[in-house]
């Protein structure tokens, strides 16, 4: 032990030797003596009782000491970025590495968080449930909550989003009692499932998500256990990077702990414990503010779906291999007061795949939206979630009643369905007239490059390629969306250089470029997509998967916009591509669109998968065959006549958009002017669009016709099984939107529809 | 707090503004009386005297015609009552095919349409196509926003809603 306690630093060994003077004692290791579950006990009961956190009625430090006030906030959240931008050098993963995907956060005691640093903030609460379900599960007791203890979490059903965001936790003491945590979360590359990457396709059940790590105790006297170490390089297809993350979480956590003591140092440790609570009080306060600030109180609805598309899938049990319609019904209410509630009641039910989400998930893919519109400018910490009412029904996709429902990808529901939230905004930022902030919703993303086989240098290998995390963002209320270079739920935005994940990965790539009529068309359009055409190189074994939207829109438009495009599967295996490049002769740099396609034109294959669903598992490839990335663009707004000449120029001349589509849909006349270079004429496409005006008016019927024309197909049930099982499962699950559902087509009050199963 | 002259904010309305300028502006702590600025030119460039309460959309707002609140569109026509769903009042063409969705997508780049369907809504007056939909087929109409006007008057702004001063 003695060579472990040479790892220690000066103030851990006094924290140590400080806290074994209460042992054999009834003294806890929270503050004056108290156990740290009576503690959040304390702080639950203020909370009720008051309204307020740990019933702060004034913010008597902020008002009395303004200056320091500040000062302090500045210097934890600098120790917390100074912590990112240090700890992201020790890991090797292009997720970590190079597109920044951590994070980290500072915890009261009871597990509030007080200040996170930029990166993946998704975690300012999900890791709060973490340390609060340990506090709750008694983990002073046993395991043992003690200095240079090192906790871990990846368990979405304790808290987190899916088990490849993984969490580590260090309580922080000073004299004794326990002040704080400290926590970082990165995203793995690969997680161990049954399928590979950091967003696999395959499990159906949590057995099948890959390394579970439920809030255990890895480490003492600030080393990582060797038996967790080998357990966890066992567990994963990518240990080396697993270790160097894991050690970049940790020294991000010491340095936050070190930041922690020297502010305590500073400021002393009354002031330090008066400062963790008011700034959370201070955090609930400013939410509500801004609400007030920049909202307009009403009842908002904005339901988004999407499509999972497993029928038949071979390599899944038969219960798993179906095709299942997810349905987001999102409520938002925002009252006088400046509550803000986000209802899903109407959700459908969790399903035998791997797309459900926990509670927690949903609190943090809220929260990541919220930070980039609501609170961009303030202080973050777990007092805006006090401000907040967050409703998922039992049984729910996003409330599953058994662990047992995998939850690996959950963000391939998290991202659409909360787009609900932003066009919610958008309606509430026009009415204000906050222009600037609006958007219209944002790009799906996907199709990602993951998998696994063995890479150029033989080695296995396994990936997730993240630059999935650049997308086509929402037409603006003033402009279009940016093209491929965010991505809001995941606000690091950047795609990585392709010779990077090159290196990584045993594929060329073969271009990368935006993708034309991918996104939403609108006065203002959405953000293009950009693809992704790979080519198998240097490998003897290569098994990829593919995942999105692909037979529902998901980034619905507003105002009068149109959704952004879906994707599709388009890969060809066993072709020409040796002799193409043999003899110099052309191959596919992007696709383009399937009715422009260099993929259908510059390459030759036996077999060519061009499928219009949007997932698939995993699937064989050998050396020089190609594999097509589809990401998604953002959704438009305004009528799409309404758009500017000059932009429908520039989407022509930069390929955002087909002639025959700006025609259509633009009403613009246009004129190909020489070298695939294109012009619009004013006065014409004024005509012309007078004249589509005119076409609205002559095909489109009042909505009370077409409501009785339409009962009747679902009376009779007249659509396809998955549509008919949604709208059964969200009537059985709520008793509500049951009431809306039969309500509004005047149905029987029994009325379900009739399915085969 | 910043100020913003009412040339930027209708730059801002008419999508003229300098993106840098606009950026500086979500930057920005927000100019309290922007809703202000905002309602009084919107008021001003509309064809009609009824009195706006609220922006809907970009083409819809809640107004008091006189006798009641209701829905309008900037062409003048009334969709009635704005707690209820202007939709209802609204033209409907609804895109439940692939030759349909292929005007506006290409092949394999839309939805598809037994899985879900994209419902255009129209003004009856102007012929504006002021939202569209996707959702599966038989899903209801949405309702997208149905503001607390008064709650956001007398509680948030702190006087009375325009046609009640």
């Amino acid at each position: 032990m003695a060579s472990e306690q040479d790892n220690l630093t000066d103030r851990v060994r006094a924290e140590q030797e400080r806290l074994s003077e209460k042992t054999g004692t009834d003294e806890g290791i929270g503050w004056n003596g108290q156990s740290i579950k009576e503690m959040l006990e304390t702080a639950e009961r203020q909370y009720e009782e008051t309204g307020h956190c740990y019933g702060i009625d004034e913010l008597e430090l902020k008002s009395e000491t303004p200056i320091e006030y500040e000062k302090i906030f500045s210097q934890l959240r600098g120790g917390l970025v100074n912590a990112r931008e240090t700890a992201l050098n020790i890991s090797a993963s292009p997720i970590v590495k190079e597109i920044g995907e951590l994070s980290f956060m500072l915890y009261t005691p009871e597990g509030d968080s007080v200040a996170l640093s930029t990166g993946i903030i998704v975690h300012v609460h999900t890791t709060s449930d973490a340390i609060k379900w340990m506090i709750r599960q008694d983990y002073e007791t046993n395991p043992g909550i003690e200095p240079g203890d090192i906790f871990c979490n990846n368990d979405p059903h304790i808290g987190d989003v899916h088990n490849t965001d993984v969490q580590t936790i260090v309580p922080i003491f000073w004299e004794g009692e326990l002040v704080a945590w400290a926590g970082g979360v990165t995203h793995e590359v690969d997680i161990g499932a049954s399928s590979p990457g950091g967003d696999p396709v395959g499990p159906t059940s949590r057995y099948d998500d890959g390394f579970d790590i439920p809030a255990m105790k890895i480490g003492e006297n600030d080393r990582l256990d060797a038996d967790y170490e080998k357990r966890a390089e066992m567990g994963v297809r990518t240990p080396e990077l697993w270790k160097l993350d894991e050690r970049c979480r940790l020294a991000g956590c010491h340095m936050v702990r070190d930041a922690v003591h020297s502010l305590i140092e500073e400021e002393g440790v009354d002031t330090y414990k008066r400062f963790v609570r008011e700034v959370i009080e201070d955090g609930r306060r400013d939410f509500k503010q801004r609400i007030r600030e920049l909202t307009v109180p009403g009842r908002y609805r904005a339901p988004t779906f999407t499509d999972v598309p497993l029928e038949g899938e071979q390599g899944l049990p038969k219960r798993s291999a179906n095709d299942d319609m997810m349905h987001a019904p999102l409520e938002v209410n925002i009252e006088s007061d400046g509550s803000f509630e986000l209802d899903f009641d109407g959700a459908d039910a969790q399903g035998e795949h791997v797309f459900n989400c926990t509670p927690s998930a949903l609190q943090g893919a809220i929260w990541v939206l919220l930070t980039q519109t609501i609170i961009p400018n303030d202080k973050i910490n777990d007092g805006a979630y006090y401000a907040t009412e967050t409703s998922a029904p039992e049984g729910a996709w996003c409330n599953p009643d058994t662990v047992r429902a995998a939850t690996a990808d959950a963000w391939h529901f998290l991202r659409p369905s909360l787009s609900g939230m932003i066009r919610s905004l958008t309606r509430s930022f026009n009415a204000r007239g906050y222009i600037e902030e609006m958007a219209s919703s944002y790009g799906d993303t996907a199709n990602y490059f993951q998998g696994e086989g063995t890479d150029m240098f033989g080695e296995p290998f396994a990936t997730l390629n993240f630059e999935l995390s650049s997308q086509g963002f929402g037409a603006r209320g003033f402009t279009d969306g940016f093209d491929a270079a965010y991505a809001m739920w995941n606000p690091e935005a950047d795609l990585g250089e392709v010779e990077v994940w090159e290196l990584l990965e045993p594929a060329l790539y073969l271009g990368r470029r935006l993708k034309p009529n991918s996104a939403g068309m609108g006065k203002y359009r959405g953000g293009s997509a950009f693809e992704s055409v790979r080519m198998a190189w240097g490998t003897d074994e290569l098994y990829l998967q593919n995942n999105g939207n692909a037979l529902a829109f998901n980034s619905p438009g507003m105002f009068g916009g149109y959704p952004s495009s879906t994707g599709y599967i388009h890969n060809v295996r066993d072709n020409d591509m040796d002799e193409r490049i043999e003899n110099r002769d052309k191959y596919p740099i992007r696709d383009g669109t399937p009715e422009d396609s260099q993929m259908f034109d510059y390459v030759d294959g036996d077999d060519r998968q061009f499928e219009e669903r949007g997932t698939s598992l995993l699937e064989e490839y050998d050396e020089r065959d190609l594999y097509l990335s589809v990401n998604r663009g953002g959704a438009g707004l305004g009528d799409p006549l309404e758009r500017d000449i000059e932009l429908i120029e520039a989407d022509l001349n930069d390929e955002h958009v087909h002639p025959e589509y700006a025609e259509r849909v633009y009403g613009a006349h246009v004129t190909e002017v020489g070298d695939g270079a294109y012009e619009v004429d004013p006065e014409e496409t004024a005509t012309k669009r007078e004249r589509i005006r005119e076409q609205r008016g002559e095909e489109a019927m009042p909505v009370d016709e077409w409501m009785e024309q339409r009962r009747e197909d679902v009376v009779e049930g007249n659509f396809i099984p998955v549509v008919k099982r949604s709208y059964n499962e969200s009537l059985e699950l709520s008793e509500e939107w049951d009431d809306h559902f039969r309500s509004f087509w005047d149905l029987p009050a029994d009325f379900t529809f009739e399915t085969e199963d | 707090m910043p100020e913003y002259s009412r040339e930027r904010i209708e730059s801002l309305i008419d999508g003229t503004i300098p993106f840098d300028d606009a950026k500086d502006m979500m930057s920005a702590y927000k100019d309290s009386d922007r809703f202000d600025t905002y309602r009084e030119i919107l008021q001003e460039r509309a064809e009609w005297d009824d009195t706006i309460l609220l922006p809907l959309t970009d083409h819809l707002y809640v107004v008091n015609n006189g006798s009641e609140r209701i829905t309008k569109c900037d062409c003048g026509h009334e969709f009635g009552d704005y707690r209820e769903n202007w939709k209802h009042e609204a033209l409907i063409n609804v895109r439940d095919s692939r030759e349909d969705l292929q005007e506006i997508y290409p092949e394999a780049m839309h939805s598809d349409p037994e899985w879900m369907v994209l419902r255009e809504y129209f003004c009856p007056g102007c012929k504006t196509q002021l939202e569209v939909e996707a959702v599966p087929p038989g899903y209801p109409i949405i309702f997208d926003f149905r503001p607390y006007i008064d709650d956001f008057y007398e509680d948030w702004l702190g006087r009375n809603a325009p046609d009640k001063q």
